[in-house]
């Protein structure tokens, strides 16, 4: 027994030093491996799915690409780390990965109790229902008695459950950990409903086997902000990891692409000069501490917002996701980012 | 570290030399600087966690087991929802846990010892079924076994629209088994009551016939007058009171099947293979005890005129058991552990439950914590309550 104990305490205790490890600055630890280590989604297509070719692709993917290409100017200097939604939190706050993006909630306990830092939403996304259309069901206020699939430590979960008591509805929750799991349980017919953000719906449903015997609910019965975490207590890393994603939005804006961003150095507008580090003296990749072109590595690794979005989930993908919310603030979303000065 | 008392017990007079030399003396130092180290090492790993936990701005404590859990549970012996606290969940992750583990080893076990002396036949055909049983199983991982019943039995069962109905207004379908739930009316206590009376009147009568056949060499009937009393007891009770119980009976509901009692597929599938997996090493640990047994007993017993019969009951099998037994906890032990692979199916039990809670307190180290302890204390209290059996069938030697 006294050794079981033992075992248990030098394992707390790993885990204790793991945190300690991390606690040195990331940047230099990141540059001192020579790769990014990101935590992603084990399976979700459009946002990290390995491809034909067992790479890793999709929206969220591009994010740890860009980190990369910000740090390194190389968007290959990355590693993956597939995590299912229980595996996440622990695989931050250990140090393992150095960043999670993993279509992750903003949420005030993560953001405190957790340990964690997010900053910029990249995706604006809301809970939604999937159905069998051969159910007739409309409206999620007819799910009364349903049996609901769901995936286990997610705010789904939680938005669930206070949905269905909040209309008085009684249902069954059907729970698993992973992602492939809850798919492989609905298309069984194990549930009568699947519940998560209405663009994983979406992507899930190319995935079943009939995805035209399947209708997305219009209710959106949650606000899911998801944005890339870094632990806490790293302003400098939280900062680089912040400006990776405004970047990408001002070039948007700007109409930098992946295409056109060496001549747009050259451009006359001094605000895109300053953007893409082509201003004499400019000190704006060696504040963040990095390279003054970490802008225009960004960009040419997987090009500017709008670029990322319909590749992987809008309209030059599959999914077919609408920019809605995304769209940029001048054009009626509500992706902004404060200016590159 | 052997008892330095004993070693020095045998000297009669003390070496004039240091007291380092002294074997007495040595050993109570070494245990002690043993002790110290020990005791120092966990001082440090505590502190240097705590001290971790907090520079990584993670709050830590099991104060958070009050909180509101907020999530529901798809299985439930108790009460829950999702304004429960943490600790409440944690309880129904403990109560599931042991109602898989409870029930799979009452039936691991009676299978283990069917399949077990099924192996010893002299059948051709029952001896060589239960060897392809045991081959079988035994070679297969617990996971796959949960798989195989999860996703290649019951997934395939009809949808509820096309249950396949059972007798007694029962349905089975890929959502599980439903069967009609006991309402129990006033007065059925009355029932209850005339079930337990009839049990100790039945172990009353054996106790007289064991007496009696010790006293004279003869014993009274035992088994029909039990039976009997068993059965018609319970039913007087229930005409008496007026037949105080009803059902209420699953129908079709919108989306599922509305009232009864339904049993889900995790259970069902989670059930199915621990039990069929742990009966194939029960098998050949009851196959192995009764081999153990001298051919001379059984031969001894012959001589002494024993029908076949009384030689298993009352001369193999109670050696046999004395070999049973202490592999058998063992076996009952992996069984419980290994009912935490009803993770994979989204069984809720504790590891399952208590996964969840750690994702959405963020309390990793509370959570390992309390999953250790508590297993630890399940495998603990199974091992005392099998020590203490094993040491009742004993043989006592003359």
């Amino acid at each position: 027994m006294a050794k079981k104990i033992v075992t248990a305490l030098l394992g707390a205790a790993v885990l204790g030093m793991g945190a300690q490890a991390a606690q040195a600055d990331t940047l230099s630890d990141v540059k001192a491996k020579g790769f990014v280590q990101c935590g992603v989604n084990s399976s979700l297509a459009g946002f990290a799915a390995p491809d034909a070719q067992g790479n890793y692709a999709g929206f969220d993917v591009d994010y740890c690409k860009a980190i990369a290409a910000a740090v390194f100017g190389d968007a290959t200097k990355v590693k993956y780390t597939p995590t299912t939604a229980k595996e996440r939190f622990p695989a931050l706050q250990s140090g393992e990965v150095d960043v999670l993006a993993r279509n992750t909630t903003w949420t005030i306990n993560r953001d405190t109790a957790l340990g964690f830092n997010f900053r910029p939403v990249n995706y604006y996304d809301g809970q939604g229902f999937m159905v069998r259309k051969s159910l007739n069901v409309k409206s999620a206020l007819e799910l009364s008695g349903a049996a609901v699939c769901v995936q286990t430590g997610t705010t789904t979960e939680l938005n669930l459950a206070d949905y269905f008591k909040a209309n008085n509805l009684q249902y069954n929750p059907v729970v698993f950990e992973k992602i492939e799991e809850v798919n492989a349980a609905y298309d069984a017919g194990r549930c009568d409903v699947y519940t998560t953000d209405q663009s994983g719906l979406y992507a899930i449903r190319l995935t079943l086997a009939a995805p035209d015997d399947h209708m997305v609910l219009p209710e959106i019965i949650s606000k899911e902000p998801l944005a890339p975490a870094v632990r806490q207590g790293d302003d400098k890393w939280f900062d680089i990891v912040s400006w990776v994603h405004y970047a990408l939005i001002n070039a948007e804006e700007f109409g930098v692409t992946q295409a056109n961003v060496e001549e747009m150095k050259n451009s006359p507008n001094p605000d895109i000069k300053r953007f893409l580090g082509a201003e004499a003296d400019s000190t704006i990749g060696a504040d963040l501490g990095l390279d003054n072109e970490w802008a225009v590595n960004v960009i040419k690794a997987v090009g500017n917002y709008g670029e990322v979005f319909d590749r992987n989930i809008g309209a030059g993908s599959p999914l077919k996701i609408e920019r809605g919310l995304n769209a940029l603030w001048t054009k009626g979303g509500i992706q902004y980012a404060p200016p590159i000065r | 570290m052997a008892a330095p008392a004993s070693m020095a017990s045998g000297r009669t007079e003390r070496p004039p030399s240091s007291l380092l030399n002294d074997p007495k003396i040595r050993g109570i130092i070494y245990q002690v600087v043993t002790a110290l180290v020990f005791i120092a090492l966990i001082y440090f790993i505590w502190t240097n966690t705590l001290e971790n936990l907090r520079r990584a701005n993670i709050a830590s404590g099991f104060g958070f087991l009050s909180g509101r859990a907020g999530f529901d549970l798809g299985q439930s012996l108790i009460a829950f929802s999702s304004d429960s606290t943490y600790a409440r969940a944690l309880y129904v992750g403990f109560l599931n846990t042991l109602l898989v583990a409870f029930t799979g080893i009452i039936t691991a076990t009676v299978l283990g010892f069917i399949i077990g002396i099924g192996r010893l036949s002299k059948n051709w055909l029952i001896a060589k079924l239960s060897t392809a049983y045991v081959e079988i199983f035994r070679n297969i991982p617990p996971l796959l076994v949960i798989f195989f019943w999860y996703s290649g039995v019951l997934a395939v069962l009809p949808g509820v629209r096309e249950s396949i109905a059972l007798p007694f207004g029962s349905y089975l379908n890929n959502r599980g088994f439903a069967f009609p739930k006991p309402v129990f009316a006033e007065g059925f206590w009355l029932v209850l009551a005339a079930l337990l009376a009839a049990i100790v009147l039945s172990l009353v009568l054996r106790r007289y016939s064991l007496n009696r056949r010790m006293a004279t060499g003869r014993g009274v009937p035992i088994l029909w007058p039990s039976i009997a009393m068993i059965v018609a007891f319970p039913v007087i009770a229930y005409v008496i009171m007026g037949a105080p119980l009803s059902f209420d009976y699953p129908v079709a509901g919108t989306f599922n099947l509305t009232g009864g009692s339904v049993v889900g597929p995790e259970f069902i599938s989670l059930y199915l293979a621990l039990s069929f997996y742990t009966a194939s090493f029960i098998a050949e640990i009851v196959r192995g005890g009764i081999r153990a047994v001298p051919r001379g007993q059984s031969e001894a017993a012959e001589a002494l005129g024993l029908r076949q019969g009384y030689t298993t009951r009352f001369v193999v099998v109670p050696q046999a058991m004395r070999i049973i037994i202490p592999p058998l906890t063992s076996q009952y032990l992996n069984l419980t552990k290994n009912s935490t692979l009803a993770i994979a199916i989204g069984y809720a039990d504790l590891v399952s439950v208590g996964g969840t809670i750690l994702n959405q307190s963020g309390h990793p180290i509370e959570i390992v914590a309390i999953w250790m302890v508590v297993y630890l204390s399940i495998s603990l209290l199974t091992s005392l309550f099998m020590n203490w059996f094993n040491s009742r069938m004993a043989l006592v030697e003359r």
